[in-house]
């Protein structure tokens, strides 16, 4: 064997271990998946019924439930918390900011809790006769306590408050890290050329730090898509299905309700579907802006 | 700057530090006091810690939880980096147009959510359950398997290969060192801060790694923190002080992790961006 072979069996040999990881943990079982769309059966006992699967799902009122409670997660969520963390973000790269470190420690600090943790706090935090409640009826701001939890309306705002305080400062940190690396001297220059504030943020920091605001939107995007652990412990999905997510029903139709694992499968495809979707969108999106 | 600004600046800012740390004063607070008082809004601290952590130990099985959680989190970062590193390594050390080939392919793997993968996982852990039941379903095997390799860490590694010094590794291979030698014996300990950031993401995610154990793992025995703490929360007369004490806990291993390392940590979530 020649130098240039053996060097290459070396490198393959390298990534070998994570190439059938891969492979065995994610693009097996997506096959698997898409085998087990096209059947329907209870438990381990399926058979295929062609394209019944695909064909309840579009007339599923809970997967439209669930579906629609995704996007207004998605439309009233990401938007509100991706311009929090820079505007966060540009605050805190102030050169003349005293207790910086403070505040990014603070703003940052919910990143690091784990998911289950948070959300039995937040549960606890909105329940009907919980923190929040006590203290805006204490300052006389409501009249009676707010069923955060149990109305429709406010379970769903309940949830966005919720990832709000999970993600932010998670997001934030790349906006930190992005501001960081633009040259201060851009800024001078506009200053000098009379630019205000407003200006400079518009023309100057939001067009550079863009790869990060799509890198943000589409791991953001990707998050609200497999919404699950918050959902599951602040209101179970509840009141009814108003704050069901997309991946609490396909958990439900598979280890809560009679298992229909065929089914399951293809609500998770829908998933698959509107992630790669929104991939595509938000790149496209950030495209034509460069051109 | 003008003095309207800067103090909106700095109200803003302590707005923000108030409410992203209030919950966690609140859940110290709560843990001091008895679970009558947390229900009544009591903000300060009581003498109650000590009732609440020996009803805690009492009561919940927390040590079990702990144990299988460190089990669970420490396996998965060990294998973790060793298979990706090797693998960020071989990507970018030996690099060819069929590898990059196959490292895009990798990474389409981001794309696809857990909750689709979650069924046929589930099935394939379950058919190999009788013939190889140390793998099979609700045992620890069949947690970390699924979620130890993950592209995002072998882009990670790769990313950060990027930046090695290459005659550091020619020097070992004229010394005599095979190429396992020079990746264990060079890139790695030259690699260590590299290695830290992705040991603190990896135990993080997988110490609260939520879906896939409550879907796997099935005995009570075998339960994880996350899985503890949610049990805890959906009982329908909870103690308050007891599992705000559980969850106090459960949080502590991770709060130490994060400030002791934080700028590793801050390192590895925007490293890969980069």
């Amino acid at each position: 064997m020649n130098i240039r072979a053996k060097t290459n069996v070396i490198g393959w040999s390298f990534i070998a271990i994570s190439v059938v990881m891969i492979c065995a943990f994610y693009f097996y079982p997506m096959i698997q998946a898409l085998i087990m769309s096209f059947q329907s059966g209870t438990g381990t006992n399926l058979s295929f019924t062609g394209f019944d699967n695909y064909k309840r799902l579009i007339s599923d009122a809970t997967f439209i439930t669930a579906l629609k409670n995704t996007f207004i997660y998605l439309i009233i969520q990401v938007p509100i918390m991706i311009i929090l963390a820079m505007f966060i973000s540009v605050l805190l790269n102030d050169k003349n900011l005293k207790l910086k470190g403070f505040f990014r420690t603070a703003i940052f600090l919910p990143a690091v809790t784990s998911l289950v943790a948070y959300s039995v706090i937040f549960k606890y935090l909105f329940g009907p006769d919980g923190l929040i409640n006590t203290m805006l009826l204490k300052l006389h701001l409501i009249s009676a306590p707010i069923e955060w939890i149990t109305d429709p309306f406010w379970a769903k705002i309940t949830i966005i408050i919720a990832i709000t305080w999970r993600w932010t400062g998670y997001n934030m940190i790349f906006y930190l890290s992005a501001l960081q690396n633009i040259d201060s001297s851009i800024y001078e220059a506009a200053r000098i050329d009379g630019a205000s504030a407003f200006r400079q943020f518009t023309s100057i920091t939001v067009p550079l730090l863009k790869p990060i605001i799509l890198f943000t939107s589409i791991t953001s995007t990707i998050g609200t898509l497999q919404l699950f652990d918050e959902v599951m412990n602040i209101t179970k999905g509840g009141p009814g299905n108003a704050t069901m997510t997309l991946s609490q029903y396909i958990y439900n139709l598979s280890f809560k309700y009679t298992p229909d694992f065929g089914y399951a499968a293809t609500v998770s495809y829908g998933i698959v579907i509107l992630i790669v979707i929104f991939s595509i969108l938000q790149f496209k999106l950030a495209g034509d802006k460069n051109g | 700057m003008g003095k309207l600004k800067r103090v909106f600046m700095y109200l803003f800012l302590s707005i923000a530090a108030i409410v992203s740390i209030f919950p966690f004063l609140w859940m110290i607070v709560s843990s001091t006091n008895r679970s009558i008082d947390v229900t009544q809004g009591k903000l300060l601290p009581g003498p109650y810690l000590g009732e609440n952590l020996k009803k805690v130990f009492d009561t919940v099985d927390i040590v079990p939880a702990l144990l299988n959680s460190a089990k669970i989190s420490i396996t998965t970062t060990i294998l973790a980096l060793l298979i990706s590193s090797l693998a960020g390594y071989g990507f970018e050390i030996f690099r060819s147009k069929a590898k990059d080939v196959v490292f895009t392919i990798l990474l389409l793997s981001m794309m696809i959510p857990f909750a689709a993968l979650m069924v046929p996982l589930y099935r394939m852990f379950g058919s190999i359950s009788q013939t190889a039941p140390f793998f099979g379903i609700d045992t620890i095997s069949s947690v970390i398997l699924p979620t130890v390799t993950t592209a995002f860490l072998i882009f990670f590694f790769r990313q950060s290969t990027k930046m090695f010094p290459k005659d550091m590794l020619e020097a070992g291979r004229i010394d005599g060192l095979t190429e396992l030698g020079v990746f264990f014996r060079i890139y790695v300990p030259t690699m260590k801060t590299t290695y830290a950031a992705a040991a603190i993401i990896t135990f993080m995610s997988s110490w609260n790694n939520y879906l896939w154990p409550l879907v796997v793992l099935q005995s009570p025995e075998k339960r994880t923190i996350p899985l503890l703490i949610s049990n805890l929360g959906s009982s329908y007369s909870p103690d308050y002080g007891v599992i705000m004490t559980v969850i106090l806990i459960a949080t502590l291993p991770t709060a130490i992790v994060f400030f002791l390392m934080q700028k590793h940590f801050v390192a590895g979530m925007t490293g890969s961006v980069k």
